[in-house]
């Protein structure tokens, strides 16, 4: 096994384009070899940055290393790039099963196993799925999500009374609103660090309305979303639900395609909370 | 009404030549009132502007006291299209009515364009 690391590294440096780093990214992390393993991937990456394939392996490791928001993000990407990506499907329901999102799962397992009816581990972690049995996310570990816990619909989901616990800038860079502007959940801080929550949410009010309008006066159908770039930072607004509004603001370091995403999660995770709360 | 002067004219086009884009117009940040117009028929020209302005008013307010600074660029997307609006330092507002699969990129550098003919 070391000889293939060895060999897959010199075919990589020979070729530094090569899809080799697939291979070799994966046997080191196979290896428990994570470190490594991350800096090939990346730097495949880097180098194939639309490869469906790169970012399911980046994914799987970032699982490895139990950094689960980048993972979703990653095996997002690769379903974006190629939305019947079989290692990405099943990266995603293992997440899910892992916040105890059963549902979401199944669904990406059922997708995955349109695509390849003949995967054992799909077939097992669905069959357990559908059977309400704690142990699919371990079945999923045919797949290479190494990392898996024993999780399964018995696991805990998020602690949806902090609404945003568990997602990224759950403390501070997320805000739940309600139509006329009250804090559901959330809060803001500028750059000083000081709370900036209640002023945000008073100058929102209205807008979810306002974006509304606008898109019905065009034809445009339902608004979806309001992006906006700042001079030091984006902001991305959403409608979870009804008349309830998710502002989301990250510095310019994060792109706006990405910020979209993290605000898609968040709208998803706010929707599911708004709905217990009924 | 008084006639636009003409910079207004190109920089309008320099937006409304990129493919996908439904209509154009400048518009008065300030009151909502349009300023200069390329739209198509049967868009309600007056009425987005004034929403326009409303939302610029509010996101922009939102955005200053969040920390993240004045607004560059705005992108309402909706099922059917999008408006994607960015602010000239005038405060005049260059607006842009799209289809749903334009290039946003392309119209957002050319609405910064538009807003530095615009002024």
């Amino acid at each position: 096994m070391p000889e293939d690391i060895k060999s897959l590294s010199s075919q990589l440096a020979q070729d530094p384009n090569s899809l080799v780093f697939l291979r070799l990214g994966e046997l080191l992390r196979q290896k428990g070899q994570f470190d490594a393993a991350h800096r090939v991937a990346l730097t495949g990456l880097e180098r194939h940055p639309h490869l469906a394939d790169a970012h399911d392996l980046y994914a799987r490791i970032l699982a490895d290393k139990r950094d689960y928001e980048r993972a979703f993000d990653e095996w997002d990407m690769a379903l974006r790039i190629a939305p019947d990506h079989v290692g990405a499907l099943k990266g995603l329901a293992f997440l899910y099963f892992k916040v105890g999102d059963v549902a979401q799962a199944a669904a990406h397992l059922e997708t995955a196993q349109r695509v390849a009816p003949d995967d054992p581990g799909v077939a097992q972690a669905l069959a357990l799925a559908r059977g309400g049995k704690a142990g699919a996310g371990d079945a999923l570990h045919t797949g290479g999500v190494a990392a898996a816990e024993p999780i399964g619909p018995a696991a805990q989901p998020l602690e949806d009374a902090r609404v945003f616990a568990g997602l990224e800038g759950a403390q501070e860079g997320l805000l739940l609103l309600d139509a006329s502007g009250r804090v559901l959940g959330g809060a803001l801080k500028n750059g000083q660090g000081h709370s900036v929550t209640e002023a945000v949410a008073a100058y929102l009010a209205g807008v979810s309305q306002e974006a509304g309008r606008t898109a019905k006066l065009l034809s445009l159908g339902a608004w979806t979303g309001l992006a906006a770039e700042g001079k030091l930072g984006h902001v991305h607004v959403t409608a979870p639900s009804g008349d309830a509004l998710l502002f989301v603001v990250r510095d310019r370091s994060v792109p706006m395609g990405r910020l979209a995403i993290i605000a898609q999660r968040a709208a998803a995770t706010a929707r599911r909370w708004l709905e217990q709360q009924r | 009404m008084t006639t636009a002067p003409a910079g207004y004219g190109r920089a309008l086009d320099l937006v409304t030549r990129v493919r996908g884009v439904r209509g154009a117009m400048l518009v008065s940040g300030e009151d909502g009132l349009i300023v200069a117009e390329q739209l198509m028929e049967g868009i309600k020209g007056a009425a987005v502007a004034a929403l326009a302005a409303s939302l610029a008013n509010r996101l922009g307010r939102a955005m200053e006291a969040a920390g993240v600074g004045a607004s560059l660029f705005w992108h309402l997307q909706a099922q059917a299209g999008a408006l994607l609006v960015v602010g000239a330092p005038s405060g005049i507002l260059v607006v842009a009515i799209t289809e749903p699969d334009v290039n946003v990129g392309l119209v957002r550098l050319e609405l910064l364009r538009a807003a530095a003919v615009a002024g």
